[in-house]
């Protein structure tokens, strides 16, 4: 029950939700559908409880009565709500999901621009993550109860522990404002802003694309701090996760034969053991890197850092629903299809999974 | 009577160690008694323990331990450095930082034991429910935990928060809603694995109630594993509750909750960056205390997960 | 110019081999960290922000408009003169020739006609400034009209003040804009409204390069401008919300205007060599609007008490710190009429009294609505501390400021503390919101702050409607003069404080021009050394 800590244990059981071995395909996507279907509902309820008025951020404070009153039936406000929910529901079925208030584009397109930057976020802190936690955790596993893996268990709880907007913070103030190692938040200089066309959105490759190294250097020193910040979080998961998998693997009869038979220490370690490793470790992999996709909102307040959960949360404080629905689809697709990716990698990598 | 009090220390030593316990209830303390003696020997679990008793004494002696009124403004006295007069500084109010750092402690302590205290039986109950009765209960009730599940914790605690108002007990309901489903999950694997067993048979046989069943067998089964999660969990819970105070949802002004004192820190980060430091260690120490020891807990309740 | 540095980063040992950052801007570029995140549409027909209207400003021409030092001095922009008929209601402007428009179409007087009908018609959140002379969509395109292709006639119902009129054109929706360009990309019948909320259409020194809501915003020189090219070609303005940041990134010299820094950021920089300042009075006000629903708050007594519990030298001082003026009447400082002169100040002895003289000497509870913003959560709690002083136990209720709002709106307040900021630069625009309330009923169809404080001001409703019909402007002043005094002595409203705007800046940035409102802050005279 507690082989593998609470997180891991969560994401698989998670990840299995929807894809129980010997359930038809039917029966996952109707579950799938149903906890859409849930989400949106929600999140639609949530929205309509706002103490907040959605026609204030569509017309203003000091917009007439009049208007107001026609904006308002404009906006379907005046509908009862199930019908409301319906015609929502009914819309995006047809691919639209409303335009946004605040930013007065459809929504679709503004997940668009937003979602590139949340992905370019956690995809570098992902590769940092696993770069230098797979490592640890091996090292840790190696080192059992001596100090290296005393050191790695304390910085793994510390970076659980650390709330990550003040880490940001402090980041901010050591490595950008004392140090000036970095640049500061955004994803590019101010000046830079207006010389890069999205092309793909992920700025580090848009910045290749058009072959400019100055704004490719530049993007690069704004998104390695926070990059680096995030992969902390990861990096403490991942390592501890390796580590636990690791001792599992080394205390299997396999290894003792590989001993005996002469195999070196090393190759035992890095070829056998973590060769097994790798398995399980990929849902752990994925899984944090699917808690990064849904956008760190924290973080991206703190480097302005204009992605998903920045969008999401401006919406839902301006009760922009339309936003908010829109970017609540998103998240959930995305967990939902990251869990069943690695759960897929999972049974094809993994024999004994088969059953 | 009197020799018995006399006796009591090697006497609840020897039934406490007995290898024969003579009851369940000694057994059970017994192992607790074991436990206990593992525990203390992992030191970063007595350092946790530790910084948590410590919270709880500051919480306690607030207003013995702070040299100054947490929420009396001096404009005057604005964001001074620390000194000999105010250990940590001051804030943009010109409160005394330490003050506001120990009462601020009873903050993290309520939200962490209010939502423990809430998200632990509603899990408790949808999990056993569903594990009990299986068919479309299971189902029905499975599906919503999903649905909370898909949703990125701090997001949803934000929506929550933003519906009711900003505001400590908002804070503490909205952790609570977004921590509930994976006590549910434990809850109910614990529950299919014991529903079928022969002593639930027995019970029933005896004309038990399915509500008693649930309330007097399976639940007391599923409680040890839980106590270990929420344990565990606290930490997340004490950052997410910071989040709030940061992003100014979670316990309002003049409260001295941490987060919210990091937040407003923020725009003398450059000069004065000691009115957003000094909060955000404290919320690390404590955060930090509360994995050592939950750390600890889990290796010896479960001698796997550690090692 | 460019420096290079080495990034060692949280002690990963990742080493970036060379990241270049900018050290400063180009010369004919202007960078600017602005929260411009309340820009929800570019059509001047709909803007009604403060960081919109100053991008219509910059982008847009109107018919006329006022010195920014003497707003009584009127001057024609597109139009070069204009004359107003023996009976007050035909208003005739003379239209500028060889002004293009940045698509290269000429701007005619048919233009300028279109673009008021248009705002008539759309019936947008700013259509009232217009539509309070009369005009509906049904008559618009009678009563505004192009008779040659350089005279533009506007027919109002009333002999209105001719300043109250002219004022309200030089509002972002007298605007200009392109009316071949925009009916090119009508959809529906929407006027090109939905097109132009995203894109631009007009012949202002600067033209629309690029928006993303939430992000930046960047503006183009108009090289053909009638009236001279600006010398920055380019100006970026990126959304910054957070003061701290745009400190810093001043500083750094990532950007060379700062436009939101409070008290505590510019105090940090003010002895910065690199650094220098720009404040010009805004027309915004500070005020308490205390709801006339509450039984302590309707007491007369009650409401005098109030204005003297509030610590006006202590909160100017030290919270807004030179980004606000003390200033209590309605009309703020600059306006036709204004009442600049500030009776009331903290004074707890004498409040105590009045307040004994009520019945209330053991004091009673109240709660505030506040917006949790640094700057209104510190004014709120000095204010918390003063009533504290006389007894009165204030609670205050925190929220974000559209949840305030709303419950301002709904009329569920005790207390909210707020801000004004007119729409326009004539007495009326204030006088119509804080001394006019025709209807104190739950469902009213006009809702101006009086009625949202449910208090009704008797006959001031009717001498605000007169004032706006007083042609002599002396006389008009007058009658504003005495209602802000009224107001003052007997209103539901503790106005405490008129915004004035700072700008931080480079010490080579010239030029930058701020006017009594946003759409007066002009960029077009910038210049770099």
């Amino acid at each position: 029950m507690f082989a593998v800590t609470r997180n891991a244990r969560d994401g698989r059981k998670r990840a299995r939700l929807f894809s129980r071995t010997g359930a038809s395909v039917l029966r996952i996507i109707f579950s799938l559908l149903i906890t859409f279907l849930g989400l949106l509902l929600v999140t639609f309820l949530i929205g309509r409880i706002l103490p907040i008025d959605p026609v204030l951020a569509a017309v203003g404070d000091h917009a007439s009565e009049a208007v107001y009153q026609r904006v308002k039936e404009e906006m379907g406000l005046n509908l009862p709500l199930w019908k409301q929910f319906f015609l929502y529901i009914s819309n995006i079925f047809q691919g639209d999901f409303g335009r946004s208030v605040l930013t007065s584009n459809p929504v679709l397109d503004d997940i668009k621009r937003v979602f590139p930057a949340t992905l370019e976020l956690a995809t570098l802190a992902t590769i940092i993550g696993v770069s230098l936690g797979i490592p640890a955790g091996v090292f840790a596993a190696i080192n059992k109860g001596k100090w290296p893996d005393h050191i790695v268990r304390i910085l793994g709880l510390a970076g659980h522990s650390m709330p990550i907007f003040w880490l940001g913070l402090m980041g901010l103030l050591v490595f950008y404002m004392k140090l000036g190692w970095v640049a500061g938040p955004g994803r590019l200089d101010s000046f830079y802003l207006d010389f890069i066309e999205p092309t793909t959105g992920l700025m580090l490759v848009d910045t290749l694309i058009e072959g400019d190294m100055d704004l490719f250097w530049n993007a690069v020193s704004h998104i390695i701090l926070p990059a680096s910040i995030l992969a902390y979080f990861s990096l403490a998961y991942i390592a501890r996760m390796t580590r636990s998998f690791m001792l599992e693997q080394l205390s299997q009869e396999y290894i003792l034969t590989a001993r005996v038979k002469g195999i070196s220490e090393h190759r035992i370690i890095w070829r056998h053991a973590l060769g097994n490793v790798m398995v399980p470790l990929i849902t752990v992999i994925a899984l944090s890197y699917a808690s990064l996709l849904e956008g760190s909102v924290l973080t991206e307040i703190i480097f302005a850092w204009p992605g998903l959960g920045l969008y999401i949360t401006n919406s839902l404080l301006n009760a922009d629903m339309n936003a908010v629905l829109g970017g609540t689809v998103v998240v959930g697709a995305v967990f939902i299809g990251v869990n069943m990716l690695s759960d897929v990698l999972y049974r094809v990598l993994d024999p004994r999974a088969r059953r | 009577m009197n020799s018995h009090t006399t006796t009591v220390k090697p006497g609840l030593m020897q039934w406490l160690t007995s290898d024969t316990p003579q009851s369940r209830f000694q057994a059970k303390c017994g192992r607790t008694w074991l436990g206990w003696l593992k525990l203390t020997e992992n030191k970063l679990a007595m350092i946790g323990l530790s910084i948590v008793m410590g919270l709880i004494l500051v919480t306690i002696f607030a207003p013995l331990l702070a040299p100054y009124d947490p929420l009396a403004a001096d404009l005057a006295n604005r964001i001074q450095p620390p000194g000999a007069e105010h250990w940590f500084g001051t804030d943009q109010l010109g409160r005394d930082i330490l003050s506001r750092l120990i009462y601020g402690a009873q903050y993290t302590l309520l939200i962490v034991g209010l939502v423990a205290i809430t998200a632990a039986p509603v899990g408790l109950l949808v999990g056993t429910a569903a594990g009990f009765f299986g068919g479309w209960v299971d189902a029905v009730l499975m599906r919503v935990t999903d649905i909370f599940l898909a949703f990125p914790k701090l997001i949803l605690a934000l929506a929550f928060v933003s519906a009711l108002g900003p505001g400590i007990e908002n804070a503490i309901l909205a952790i609570a809603i977004t921590a509930w489903p994976p006590y549910a999950r434990i809850a109910r694997a614990e529950t299919i694995t014991v529903r079928k067993s022969d002593y639930i048979d027995a019970a029933r046989l005896q004309g038990v109630s399915n509500r008693g069943l649930i309330i007097g067998h399976i639940m007391p089964m599923c409680v040890s594993s839980l106590v270990v999660r929420v344990t565990l969990d606290m930490a997340g819970m004490i950052l997410i509750a910071a989040g709030l105070g940061f992003l100014g949802l979670g316990a309002q002004p003049p409260m001295p909750e941490w987060g919210a004192m990091v937040s407003d820190g923020r725009q003398f980060l450059l000069d004065q960056w000691w009115v957003s430091t000094v909060p955000g260690i404290a919320i690390f120490v404590v955060s930090l205390g509360f994995n050592l020891l939950g750390d600890g807990l889990r290796d010896v309740l479960d001698p796997r997960g550690g090692d | 110019m460019r420096k290079l540095i080495a990034g060692l980063v949280m002690g990963t040992a990742l080493v970036t081999t060379s990241m270049a950052a900018m050290a400063e801007t180009p010369k004919n570029a202007l960078v600017m960290a602005f929260a411009i995140d309340d820009i929800i549409t570019l059509d001047p027909a709909q803007i009604f922000e403060f960081s919109g209207a100053e991008y219509a400003g910059n982008t847009y021409d109107r018919l006329i408009g006022f010195d920014n030092d003497d707003v009584s001095k009127m001057y024609g922009v597109i139009a070069t003169s204009w004359d107003v008929s023996e009976d007050g209601k035909t208003f005739t402007f003379k239209i500028r020739d060889g002004i293009k428009f940045a698509s290269g179409n000429d701007l005619t007087a048919e233009d300028a006609a279109f673009s008021l009908q248009r705002v008539i018609l759309l019936d947008q959140s700013p259509a009232f400034i217009l539509g309070q002379f009369g005009f509906t969509p049904e008559n618009v395109k009678d009563k505004i009209r192009a008779t040659d292709s350089s005279t533009l006639v506007m027919e109002v119902d009333k002999p209105y003040a001719p300043s109250f009129v002219l004022y309200c054109l030089t509002a972002g929706v007298g605007a200009v804009i392109d009316k071949e360009e925009v009916l090119a990309h009508e959809k529906d019948g929407d006027l090109g409204h939905e097109w132009l909320t995203t894109n631009y259409a007009g012949s202002g020194p600067f033209a629309l390069n690029k928006w993303t809501a939430g992000e930046s915003l960047s503006l183009t020189a108009n090289e053909d401008y009638w009236d001279g090219a600006p010398a920055m070609k380019r100006v970026i303005i990126r959304n910054v919300k957070e003061a701290a940041s745009q400190q810093l990134l001043l500083q750094k010299g990532d950007i060379d205007i700062a436009r939101n820094l409070e008290a505590d950021q510019i105090a940090s920089i003010e002895s910065n060599p690199d650094v220098k300042f720009l404040s010009k009075g805004k027309g915004a006000l500070w005020y308490l609007g205390l709801s006339q629903k509450n039984d302590y708050l309707s007491k007369p007594e009650v409401r005098e008490a109030l204005k003297y519990l509030v610590d006006y030298d202590g909160i100017a001082k030290t919270i807004l710190a030179g980004r606000a003026q003390i200033h209590q009447a309605f009309l703020p400082e600059g306006f036709l009429g204004a009442y600049n002169e500030n009776p009331y100040s903290l004074d707890v002895e004498k409040a105590k009294s009045i307040l004994a003289d009520a019945g209330l000497g053991d004091g009673f509870s109240v709660t505030m609505d506040t917006r949790n913003t640094t700057a209104i959560m510190a004014m709120a709690q000095s204010i918390q501390a003063t009533w504290a002083q006389a007894g009165i136990n204030l609670e205050i209720i925190p929220g974000d400021g559209k949840q305030t709002l709303t419950k301002y709106r709904a009329r569920q307040h005790d207390i909210y503390i707020g801000r004004w900021g007119p729409d326009y630069q004539d007495p009326h625009t204030n006088a119509s919101t804080f001394a006019w309330n025709p209807d104190n009923a739950d469902d009213a169809t006009a809702k101006p702050l009086a009625w949202r404080n449910a208090w009704n001001p008797g006959a001031m409703t009717a001498e605000t409607d007169a004032a706006t019909l007083e042609r002599d402007d002396k006389k008009r002043a007058a009658m504003y003069l005495d209602l802000q005094k009224k107001v003052l002595e007997s209103g539901p409203f503790v106005i405490m404080f008129q915004e004035t705007e700072i700008a931080s800046m480079r010490k080579n940035v010239n030029n930058f021009v701020l006017g009594p409102s946003f759409d007066n802050n002009y960029y077009r005279f910038i210049t770099k050394d």
